[in-house]
């Protein structure tokens, strides 16, 4: 008889066993590769199909011609370029003209989001109807069917070019969009920028040292003043010593438009409205519900310690609304994102309209052209979950959680 | 449960496998019974439908006739409304067998996206339209003008070549339908709006006030408008291509939808070729021999179907200029049927 003790199975093997196979054991695993493998083989029969088809055809293929001339030209571009540029140029001014309605469009969506949600929970019955009927209306109409009403509605208020309404001679709004003075620097204009950009960082970093003393050591530090004198008196005080390092060019009607000046076009005011007013709708549910998931007592805690509403909200309830927040309010960030992409129904050239659309029917390479557009799409949404999986992570945590 | 999905994937994976019939698209429109044709969303003279969904124009015609070519049944068509944009893809996939859909040939469309034209169905050219109130009367009078396009045409490119080579500046605002770009030119959105001259006549009549606004006279680029087939189907190629010089060899023939039954009765050695009471080309074509009489009973000659479409006949009432008959001071001229 051997005393020995029996040998403890393999681990690893049996942890794949249990993963894989479930009850049905080594069999499941050996399904489940099989699986893994058709899945594999399938991805590579439509490859492979696709190219011997496309050759078949004589269709064009490869990204070649990412580097030929697109040929034409774009309305907004937040980069130089002219129609002598590349297609690759060409997928980069849409991708940048996506993020910019996406990033303004996300802010604004946030903002009137917020408020239209306090407005619904708000105890006067006037405000708390209006905040209703704005979310019923406007999270029930397609999307498309807005887009196209901001167009039209702001194009039809406006006047055109030669009857523009002008703001003290420097500022004209008519059918072609708002243009502005654009500063145009001179001599010693990088060291101006340098010196606000030193004011903003400064600022920020007194805030942090601010909060610190204020968690850690219970200690108030006024710190507006100091903020004040960084953002506003330091490039005042550049200026008086240096000279003012930048002029303006103030817009002027030349023909059948204003020449010089900055434009902000009306395709994007009507889709930055139009995706900020419908995605705030959806957001203002979300933030009811967060704020509604906090316990009264939480409310009535904060007014027996003496706070008024709105200083409860922001420094009890709120916060802790956003851990049930954070989540559906990412989702509908990335549904603004992805919703931009409506943009070619009233001539907003982002990256569907002047990469997707035009840049596609140029070369014909669909295959090529969709597989770059959908693959930024994902990247922008994955960025954008990391991004709020971060924040989301950090408001839990501060919360102790 | 598992073995079910295991059989499905390995039939899909089969499926897939097997290469895209293309050398027999006229065995599979004759299969379906219906010939299956890419027009455009609604371009009047062109492609549009009527309120009850007919659908009529001078690309609409080229369908029926080779519809009638095939199944002596000019209705026996499935119209595909494609946007610019979408149109060469409905063609590579073989959604459609032919598409028709005002279409400019050029060189990188005939080579590189896997597809032939046929022909010249009507030669075109780009030009503006502007409200007579700009009073404007010449293109070269446009500089810093805001323009409206519909995006994923050849018009982009037109427009940025011609603006740079006078040296002008311009704002360009695409629109992704041509409806969507003729509102926002009505909005006032743009000062110009520019496309081919056919279609600014056709999309004229959409507008309000169709006489607030005007052609301007300037012609800057070749538009060749044609249909076009997929790579590799030369018999089908063939079909396309000689039902349009069947139309146009008719009209310089006098032989019309009215006249073709006593036409074909006579002796004349050319109208007995052309007409199938002698040889067999319509056969060698894949088709009947009195393939240009079913052509003919179904559209007409291409005299009648411009004039019927397009032309005097019609609210658009657009000269014949480069598409009249070769001998008659235009372009249209086909080979001879012999």
């Amino acid at each position: 008889m051997s005393t020995e003790a029996r040998k403890p199975p393999a681990q690893i093997a049996l942890k794949i066993r249990r993963v894989l196979g479930g009850k049905a054991g080594w069999n499941g695993v050996a399904v489940q590769f099989a699986f893994a493998a058709i899945l594999g083989w399938i991805g590579y029969e439509i490859v492979s199909n696709a190219r011997a088809n496309l050759e078949n055809q004589h269709i064009a293929a490869g990204f070649g011609f990412l580097r030929n001339n697109a040929g034409f030209d774009v309305n907004q571009t937040l980069i130089s370029y002219t129609g002598s540029d590349t297609f690759l140029r060409v997928f980069v001014v849409g991708l940048l003209n996506t993020l910019v309605v996406s990033v303004v469009g996300i802010f604004f969506a946030t903002v009137i989001g917020f408020i239209v949600a306090l407005c619904r929970l708000s105890p006067n019955w006037l405000l708390s109807r209006v905040g209703e009927i704005y979310v019923e209306i406007i999270r029930n109409l397609p999307l498309l069917f807005q887009i196209l009403f901001w167009y039209l509605a702001v194009l039809a208020a406006l006047p055109n070019p030669r009857q523009s309404i002008s703001l003290l001679g420097l500022a004209f709004i008519s059918n072609r969009g708002l243009v502005i003075p654009r500063p145009i620097g001179e001599s010693g204009f990088e060291a101006f920028l340098a010196v606000l950009a030193f004011g903003i960082v400064a600022s920020l970093a007194l805030r942090i040292y601010a909060r610190r003393a204020l968690f850690q050591r219970g200690q108030m530090i006024r710190i507006w003043p100091y903020v004040l004198g960084l953002l506003f008196g330091l490039p005042l005080a550049t200026m008086l010593v240096s000279g003012v390092p930048f002029t303006f060019e103030v817009p002027q009607l030349k023909g059948f438009n204003f020449a010089g000046g900055s434009r902000i076009i009306p395709e994007f005011v009507a889709l930055t409205l139009a995706l900020s007013t419908y995605t705030a709708a959806f957001i203002a549910e979300i933030v009811r519900a967060g704020i509604l998931s906090v316990h009264r007592g939480q409310m009535e805690a904060g007014s027996s310690l003496g706070l008024s509403r709105g200083t409860t909200l922001r420094l009890i309830v709120v916060p802790q609304a956003m851990r049930v927040i954070v989540p559906p309010l990412t989702n509908q960030y990335l549904n603004l994102t992805k919703n931009s992409s409506l943009a070619v129904a009233i001539g907003y050239p982002d990256l569907v309209s002047v990469f997707a659309g035009t840049s596609l029917s140029q070369t014909g390479q669909a295959i090529e052209i969709i597989a770059m557009t959908m693959g930024v799409y994902l990247l922008i949404s994955l960025l954008t979950s990391a991004i709020m999986s971060v924040y989301g992570w950090r408001v839990s945590r501060s919360l102790g959680a | 449960m598992k073995r079910v999905t295991l059989a499905l994937t390995l039939a899909l994976a089969a499926g897939l496998s097997a290469q895209a019939a293309d050398a027999q698209t006229l065995k599979t429109v004759k299969d379906r019974g219906m010939l299956s044709c890419g027009v455009s969303q609604g371009l009047p003279g062109f492609s549009s439908p009527d309120d009850k969904g007919n659908w009529t124009g001078l690309d609409v015609d080229l369908c029926r006739a080779i519809a009638g070519a095939i199944f002596n049944d000019a209705t026996k068509v499935k119209y595909v409304p494609l946007s610019a944009k979408d149109r060469f893809t409905a063609l590579q996939s073989g959604e459609i067998d032919v598409l028709s859909r005002n279409t400019t040939w050029t060189i990188s469309r005939d080579t590189s996206l896997g597809a032939n034209f046929t022909g010249v169905t009507y030669y075109d050219g780009q030009g503006f339209m502007v409200k007579k109130s700009l009073k404007v009367n010449s293109a070269l009078e446009l500089n810093s003008a805001s323009v409206c396009v519909q995006t994923g045409t050849t018009t982009e490119q037109n427009l940025a070549d011609y603006f740079k080579a006078n040296n002008m500046k311009y704002e360009v605002i695409a629109f992704g339908t041509n409806d969507e770009t003729v509102k926002a030119y009505e909005a006032g959105r743009c000062d110009v709006f520019t496309t081919d001259q056919s279609g600014l006549y056709a999309n004229r009549l959409k507008l309000a006030n169709p006489n607030d606004h005007m052609v301007l006279p300037e012609i800057i680029s070749k538009e060749p408008l044609g249909p076009m087939v997929r790579h590799g189907d030369d018999q089908w190629f063939d079909i396309v291509k000689w039902t349009l010089f069947a139309l146009v060899t008719t009209e310089e023939l006098g032989v019309t939808s009215k006249n073709v039954d006593e036409k074909a009765k006579l002796e004349n050695p050319e109208l007995k070729r052309v007409l199938g009471s002698d040889g067999n080309f319509g056969e060698q074509l894949g088709l009947t021999k009195d393939w240009v009489v079913r052509i003919v009973k179904a559209v007409g000659n291409y005299g009648e179907v411009f004039d019927r479409n397009v032309g005097a006949g019609s609210p658009l009432a657009i000269n014949r200029g480069l598409n009249n008959l070769w001998n008659k001071g235009g372009l249209q001229y086909a080979p001879p049927i012999r």
